[in-house]
């Protein structure tokens, strides 16, 4: 095959694939704009558009509380994983202590275990600190991971160590070179960890299912499950209520696609 | 808490500073001391919300604990897993976690195929990029929602463009129930957890695997392919196509062997999520039907736990569940690493 000719089949091959993974996305948005007599239909467009849908989804649930709670709760976890993980990395990373590795291969060895394992401990848990059915309890069990200190770790392993070797012989505190040295080297890595974790708690479904009981602290997967549950056969309102839900996660990987894709070429792999 | 970890890969940068060989024991805790404010705060975390919870688990495993105190609390030993082992459910339910592997290999083969078309050097790949992730980037519980309107059997899309294609053909294809039906590829019998035949089509099980490889497919593993295919050495490619190799001889000589580590990587990592999946789908889309046949163990384990509060049964079922991935995972160490060496 000629190169021109290789190159128009390989346009054509993309442009195919690209289409397959948008058109469900298609039909979510138009769906979301119909009536719910059209949405069964076969017409792609609406005849006429209903943007008011997106009201009535207000009007039925507590969506913006949704919201709120989500952008809360993922916040505050990013915000603590990234402090606890990016400390505990340097101590992994860049200082010298008795036991240092044993510690380090501890937390390893944890991250094999399925997470269903310790789902079922950390509810009783949740039981007997009575942080059932409470922001406390879906931030601070998320607030702390070996995942987050194992890729800070690898970050800062790349700091080239005559820096603070340097900063060392001029007297600089280990906290001095923490926050002046390899913080601001690491960055990326932080950067990419924050994107992760927020990701990865904006989506999260599992926990805040098991331990969310009042409507007024559902977050935005579990008020969605909750929506389809009850309005189910309403799939104009589901729809809108899903492109709702995935506009915020757009703009993120839009925004920060940089850093996501060194990320997960450095061994991060979103769940 | 949602983030996967990734262990197994070696290490891209050097190694930690060296320890000293010679030191005081005062200067040990000196060092102790240094040490401890850093990694105290993510340590205890780590204890209370992980490690303690992985051996908490395994102690409960061995009771008959239920939340609701049903039966009085008693150590019970091994019976959880003797009544598993007889659990009619119990096979079924891991019959389907198997089943659900089936994906797996089309998604990494579509990955592969993805990253090898993005990396011709061609105009445009990053916006071919951007929509190739979009699924896997947007994926949850909304996604799911979308694909079970998708898949409704009286008014979905996919039906719809099935039936319309058949009409216009003339096939007379009948168009699957998709979350409705407890049909599937290899024709596995629901009641008696056996291939009988009588199953045969594509069902509940099918419509998840598609949206699993649609989602996967564009997701991570391509970026890992896209990432180690720009490692290959062009002059490798090069020799080979000025030897007379065709496309296909370059890729199963020069381009496979290459990436063997990378596809060693998502393969392990891909038993380890797929095996302990299943859960949203099932919780969201199906409820674990029609006649379980969407229920994985990791949505047993929750209905055990969380629906019907026998956390002592749940446990042991989680163990069980921990220990295949593991015997999984070092299966694929021993035979997997043999051919990464070439």
């Amino acid at each position: 095959m000629s190169k021109p000719v290789k190159t128009i089949l390989a346009y054509v091959l993309l442009t195919a694939l690209a289409l397959t993974m948008l058109l469900p996305f298609l039909w979510m948005v138009l769906a979301s704009f119909k009536s719910l007599a059209e949405v069964e239909k076969l017409n792609p467009f609406p005849t006429i558009w209903h943007p008011e849908n997106y009201l009535s989804v207000f009007q039925q649930v507590p969506f913006a509380r949704y919201y709120f709670n989500s952008v809360f709760v993922a916040s505050w976890v990013t915000f603590l994983t990234c402090l606890t993980s990016a400390m505990a990395a340097f101590a992994f990373a860049r200082l010298r202590w008795p036991g240092r590795d044993k510690v380090f291969q501890l937390y390893l060895a944890t991250m094999m275990i399925p997470g269903v394992v310790t789902m079922i401990p950390n509810y009783t848990l949740m039981v007997k600190l009575q942080l059932l059915d409470s922001y406390a309890g879906l931030i601070i069990p998320a607030a702390f991971s070996a995942f987050g200190t194992f890729l800070m770790r690898q970050f800062m392993l790349t700091v080239p160590s005559a820096l603070d070797e340097a900063a060392e012989m001029d007297g600089a505190s280990p906290w001095q070179i923490f926050w002046d040295v390899i913080l601001p080297m690491a960055r990326p890595g932080l950067i990419t960890l924050a994107i992760f974790t927020f990701m990865g708690n904006y989506g999260s479904f599992f926990w805040p299912l098991i331990l969310i009981k009042s409507e007024h602290l559902r977050t935005l997967p579990i008020g969605m499950l909750f929506f389809d549950t009850v309005y189910g056969r309403q799939t104009n309102l589901i729809m809108a209520a899903s492109v709702m839900n995935i506009i915020p996660l757009i703009v993120i990987f839009v925004v920060s696609q940089k850093f996501l894709v060194q990320g997960i070429q450095m061994g991060a792999v979103k769940g | 808490m949602s983030v996967t970890p990734t262990a197994m890969r070696p290490p891209v940068a050097a190694d930690a500073p060296r320890t000293v060989a010679k030191r005081s024991s005062r200067s040990d805790w000196r060092r102790l001391w240094q040490a401890a404010p850093f990694v105290l705060p993510n340590l205890l975390g780590f204890l209370v919300f992980t490690a303690g919870p992985v051996l908490f688990s395994f102690a409960i495993a061995f009771t008959n604990w239920d939340l609701q105190r049903s039966v009085p609390f008693r150590w019970s030993g091994w019976e959880n897993f003797s009544v598993l082992m007889a659990d009619k459910d119990f096979w079924l339910y891991f019959a389907n976690t198997v089943y659900f592997l089936l994906g797996m290999p089309v998604a990494i083969a579509g990955s592969l195929a993805l990253a090898l078309l993005l990396s011709q050097k061609l105009k445009g790949v990053v916006i071919y990029r951007t929509l190739f992730y979009l699924p896997s980037f947007t994926s949850g519980v909304a996604l799911m929602i979308l694909w079970k309107a998708l898949y409704n059997p009286d008014f979905g899309p996919v039906n719809a463009v099935i039936n319309s294609v058949s009409d216009f053909l003339h096939l007379g294809v009948k168009a699957p129930q998709w979350l409705l039906s407890t049909a599937n590829l290899v024709g596995l019998d629901v009641e008696k957890v056996a291939f009988t035949g009588k199953q045969f089509g594509l069902g509940a099980r099918d419509a998840i695997i598609i949206m699993g490889v649609w989602t996967a497919i564009g997701g991570s593993n391509m970026l890992l392919y896209l990432a180690a295919l720009t490692n290959v050495p062009q002059e490798l490619t090069e020799a080979a196509e000025l030897d007379g190799a065709t496309n296909w001889q370059v890729f199963r000589n020069v381009t496979w062997p290459q990436l063997a580590p990378t596809t060693f990587f998502i393969v392990v990592m891909s038993f380890i999520g797929g095996l302990q999946g299943g859960f949203e789908q099932a919780r969201v889309m199906t409820n674990g039907g029609p006649a379980g046949t969407t229920t994985t163990l990791s949505y047993y384990i929750y209905n055990k736990a969380f629906e019907e509060f026998q956390i002592g049964y749940a446990s042991a079922v989680s163990w069980v569940l921990f220990s295949i991935i593991f015997a999984v995972t070092v299966l694929n160490w021993k035979f997997g690493n043999k051919e990464t060496t070439y």
